[in-house]
C-alpha cells in the first residue's frame, strides 16, 4: 500500500528524457498537470511533422528522383517490409514468454549447469521459425526471464540459422551441394555454442543491460502483454530502421566489381564475404540464394557468408544495441564475427 | 515519444502495411509469398496501437478519478491503478537512461513517409547495371511445345540459351518481357530482377538485345520483345556471368507487370 507513494520523484521525468523538467517536489499533486503538458508535445510534434511532410511532398519527391536515391529507398522499404512481420512475430513470442511463461519453466527446461545449457539452448533455436529479427526480442525476453545469458545468447545466434525453413531454403539454393546444408547447420551450432561458452568465461553480468523494463507484476496480463508488444515494436523497430538505412546505403553505394577481385584470393574471399554478409543484412531465409549466386567464390567462402549473416550484420547490431545495450553489442559483435569466420572456415575445411 | 504518439505511429505503420499488402504495392519490395505475413503484421500493429491507447486512456481515467477525490482517497481500491502507473513509469525512467527508447522510435516515421508518400518503385536499371547477372543453371528445363511461337520468362530464355545452347528455340519467334537497361556504351539489355525474399536480395538476369532494336530506349521502361534465338554471347562486365542475346524483330512498350520481379526461384 505504501508502495504506491514510495518511489515518487524520479519517475516524474517519465518516458521522455527531459533533463530540463524540474523534479517534482511532492509527488501526487504535481503529477497530473505535469503529465498533461508533457503529454501534448510528442503527439503534437508528430502531427506537425506529418503535415509538414505532406505539404512538402512535391519537393521531397523531386529530391528523391535520382536513381541512387530511388534504389536506396526501395531497398530501405524492402528490408523493413520484409523484416517487420518477423519482428512482430518475435515480439509477440517474447511478450508471451515475458507474461505467460513463469521463470520456473526455463529453470526446469534447461540443464542447471550453464555449460550444458548452452548447447541445449543452441539446438532449441531450431524451433523458432523465422529470421534473425525474431530472435533478438525472444533472446531478450529469455534473459529477463532468468535464463542464463550464455544460453540465451547461444539461442540468439543459432535460431536464425538452424531452423527448418532456413535449412530448406539452403537446400533449394544449393541443389548440387547438399553438403552445404549440413555444413551450415554444424558451423552455426558450433559458433553459437562457442560464443555461449566464451560468454561463460569472459562475460560479465553488468555488460548486458539490466532488464530495466516494465515490471509486469501488478498489472493485468492483457496490459502487460500489449505493453510489452508496444515497447518492443517501437523500440526494436527504431533500431531496425537504423540497420535498414545502413544496409540500403551500402548496397546502393559499394560497387560489386570489388567482389570479383576479392574472389581470386582464398583468404580475402572469406573475409570479403564475411564483410558482405555484415553489410548486406539479408534475411537469413534469403541469404542462401544470394550466396548461391556468388559463383566466383569458393564454397567455404560462401559458407562463411551463410554462417556470419544470421549471427551478426548491421541490422542485428543495431537491434542488439537496442535490446542488450551498447557496451554489450560493441564487445559481442566483433567476437561473434571473428568466431563465426573461424568456425565456418574450420567447418568448410572438414566438410566441404 | 510518449505512449499516445507511439500508439499513433503503430497505427499508421499497421495501416501502411495493410495498404501495401492489400494492393500490389508490396510486390515492389517483397516476394508474393510474404503477403499473409505482411497483412498479419499490419493487423497486430493496429491491435497493439488500439490496446495501447485503450490502456492509456483507462489509466488516465483512473488517475483523474483518483485526483478528483484526492481528500478522502489514499484508500484501498484506487491503489491498484496508481501502483500500476508508478511501477511502469518507474521502470521506464530507469530504462530511459540506458536505451532512450523515445528517441530511436522517432525513426519509425521514416519508413512511413517512404511507404506512404513516396512508395519507391521496384528496383530498376540502376541496380541492374551495378550488379552482375545472376543467371544460373536450373535443375532441368521443362519440355517446350514442339513448334510455334513461344512466350518465355526472361530468366527461362536466358537459361535455355546459355545452358541448353538454344535447344528447341532455334528459328521460332520468342516473346519475353522485361525492363530496359543501358550499359556505359549505351548497349541495350532487357532485364528482369529475380527475387528470393525482398528487394535487398534481388539480382538481375540480363539478356542483350540485337537486331531491330527500337532506336530510342528509355531505361526502366518495360518492353515486350519478340525475336529469335541467336548464339551470340557476352560476359557481364560486373561479375563475368554469361549474357545471351535475342535477335529482336519487334518490340512494344508494356505497362509494368503487377509483380515486377521474377520469383521462379521461390517455387
Amino acid at each position: 500500500m505504501a508502495v504506491t507513494k514510495a518511489p515518487p520523484q524520479p519517475r516524474d521525468t517519465g518516458e521522455e528524457l527531459r533533463p530540463q523538467s524540474p523534479p517534482a517536489p511532492s509527488p501526487a499533486p504535481s503529477r497530473a498537470p505535469d503529465a498533461e503538458t508533457r503529454r501534448l508535445d510528442s503527439p503534437l510534434a508528430l502531427t506537425l511533422l506529418m503535415l509538414l511532410v505532406v505539404l512538402c511532398q512535391g519537393p521531397i519527391r523531386a529530391a528523391l528522383g535520382a536513381p541512387v536515391m530511388q534504389s536506396w529507398m526501395t531497398v530501405f522499404v524492402a528490408v523493413l517490409v520484409q523484416a517487420l512481420p518477423f519482428l512482430v512475430l518475435g515480439v509477440l513470442l517474447s511478450a508471451a514468454i515475458a507474461v505467460f511463461v513463469p521463470p520456473s519453466f526455463f529453470a526446469r527446461a534447461l540443464p542447471s549447469n550453464p555449460v550444458l545449457a548452452v548447447p541445449v539452448a543452441g539446438v532449441a533455436g531450431a524451433v523458432l521459425p523465422g529470421c534473425e529479427c525474431a530472435s533478438v526480442p525472444v533472446a531478450g525476453a529469455l534473459v529477463r526471464r532468468g535464463v542464463t545469458p550464455a544460453a540465451a545468447l547461444a539461442f540468439l545466434l543459432s535460431a536464425p540459422a538452424v531452423n527448418p525453413i532456413v535449412l530448406t531454403a539452403t537446400a533449394v539454393a544449393f541443389p548440387r551441394n547438399p553438403e552445404m546444408v549440413v555444413a551450415r547447420l554444424v558451423g552455426s551450432l558450433l559458433v553459437a555454442c562457442a560464443m555461449g561458452w566464451l560468454w561463460l568465461r569472459l562475460g560479465r553480468a553488468d555488460l548486458i543491460k539490466a532488464p530495466a523494463r516494465h515490471a509486469y507484476e501488478g498489472q493485468g496480463k492483457g496490459a502487460a502483454f500489449w505493453g510489452s508488444v508496444r515497447h518492443d515494436v517501437v523500440h526494436a523497430g527504431g533500431f531496425l530502421v537504423v540497420g535498414a538505412m545502413a544496409a540500403a546505403t551500402l548496397k546502393a553505394v559499394v560497387p560489386q566489381t570489388w567482389l570479383r577481385t576479392a574472389a581470386e584470393n582464398p583468404v580475402i574471399a572469406v573475409l570479403a564475404l564475411a564483410g558482405l554478409a555484415v553489410v548486406l543484412s539479408i534475411c537469413s531465409e534469403a541469404d542462401a540464394f544470394v550466396a548461391a549466386s556468388l559463383t566466383q567464390f569458393s564454397l567455404t567462402a560462401r559458407l562463411t557468408f551463410l554462417v556470419v549473416g544470421p549471427m551478426i550484420d548491421l541490422k542485428l547490431f543495431a537491434m542488439q544495441t537496442g535490446t542488450f545495450g551498447r557496451a554489450f553489442a560493441l564487445r559481442f559483435a566483433p567476437a561473434t564475427l571473428a568466431l563465426a569466420i573461424v568456425g565456418s572456415v574450420l567447418t568448410g575445411w572438414v566438410l566441404l | 515519444m510518449n505512449r499516445q504518439a507511439q500508439s499513433a505511429i503503430l497505427f499508421v505503420l499497421g495501416a501502411a502495411l495493410l495498404h501495401a499488402g492489400l494492393t500490389d504495392l508490396y510486390l515492389r519490395y517483397v516476394k508474393a509469398g510474404l503477403r499473409p505475413l505482411v497483412l498479419a503484421a499490419g493487423v497486430v500493429l493496429i491491435v497493439t496501437a488500439v490496446a495501447t491507447a485503450w490502456y492509456e486512456w483507462r489509466a488516465d481515467a483512473k488517475r483523474k478519478e483518483h485526483h478528483g477525490e484526492q481528500p478522502q482517497e489514499e484508500g484501498a481500491h484506487h491503489e491498484g491503478a496508481h501502483h500500476e502507473r508508478a511501477h511502469e513509469e518507474g521502470a521506464h525512467e530507469e530504462g530511459a537512461h540506458v536505451h532512450r527508447e523515445p528517441r530511436v522510435s522517432w525513426l519509425l516515421v521514416l519508413p512511413l513517409f517512404a511507404l506512404i508518400l513516396v512508395a519507391p518503385p521496384a528496383l530498376g536499371s540502376y541496380s541492374a547495371m551495378r550488379t552482375g547477372t545472376a543467371l544460373q543453371q536450373a535443375y532441368g528445363y521443362q519440355k517446350l511445345p514442339a513448334s510455334g511461337p513461344l512466350r518465355l520468362g526472361l530468366a527461362d530464355y536466358a537459361g535455355r540459351a546459355v545452358y541448353e545452347h538454344g535447344k528447341g528455340l532455334t528459328g521460332r519467334p520468342i516473346t519475353v518481357t522485361g525492363f530496359v537497361a543501358l550499359d556505359h556504351s549505351g548497349a541495350p539489355y532487357l532485364v528482369r530482377m529475380a527475387l528470393n525474399c525482398c528487394a535487398a536480395d534481388a539480382q538481375p538476369v540480363k539478356i542483350g538485345l540485337t537486331g531491330q532494336v527500337p532506336p530510342v530506349l528509355k531505361p526502366d521502361g518495360w518492353l515486350q520483345v519478340t525475336g529469335t534465338y541467336t548464339a551470340k554471347r557476352t560476359k557481364d562486365a560486373v561479375n563475368g556471368g554469361p549474357i545471351p542475346y535475342l535477335q529482336v524483330t519487334a518490340a512494344k512498350p508494356v505497362p509494368t507487370p503487377s509483380d515486377p520481379y521474377d520469383e521462379t526461384w521461390n517455387n
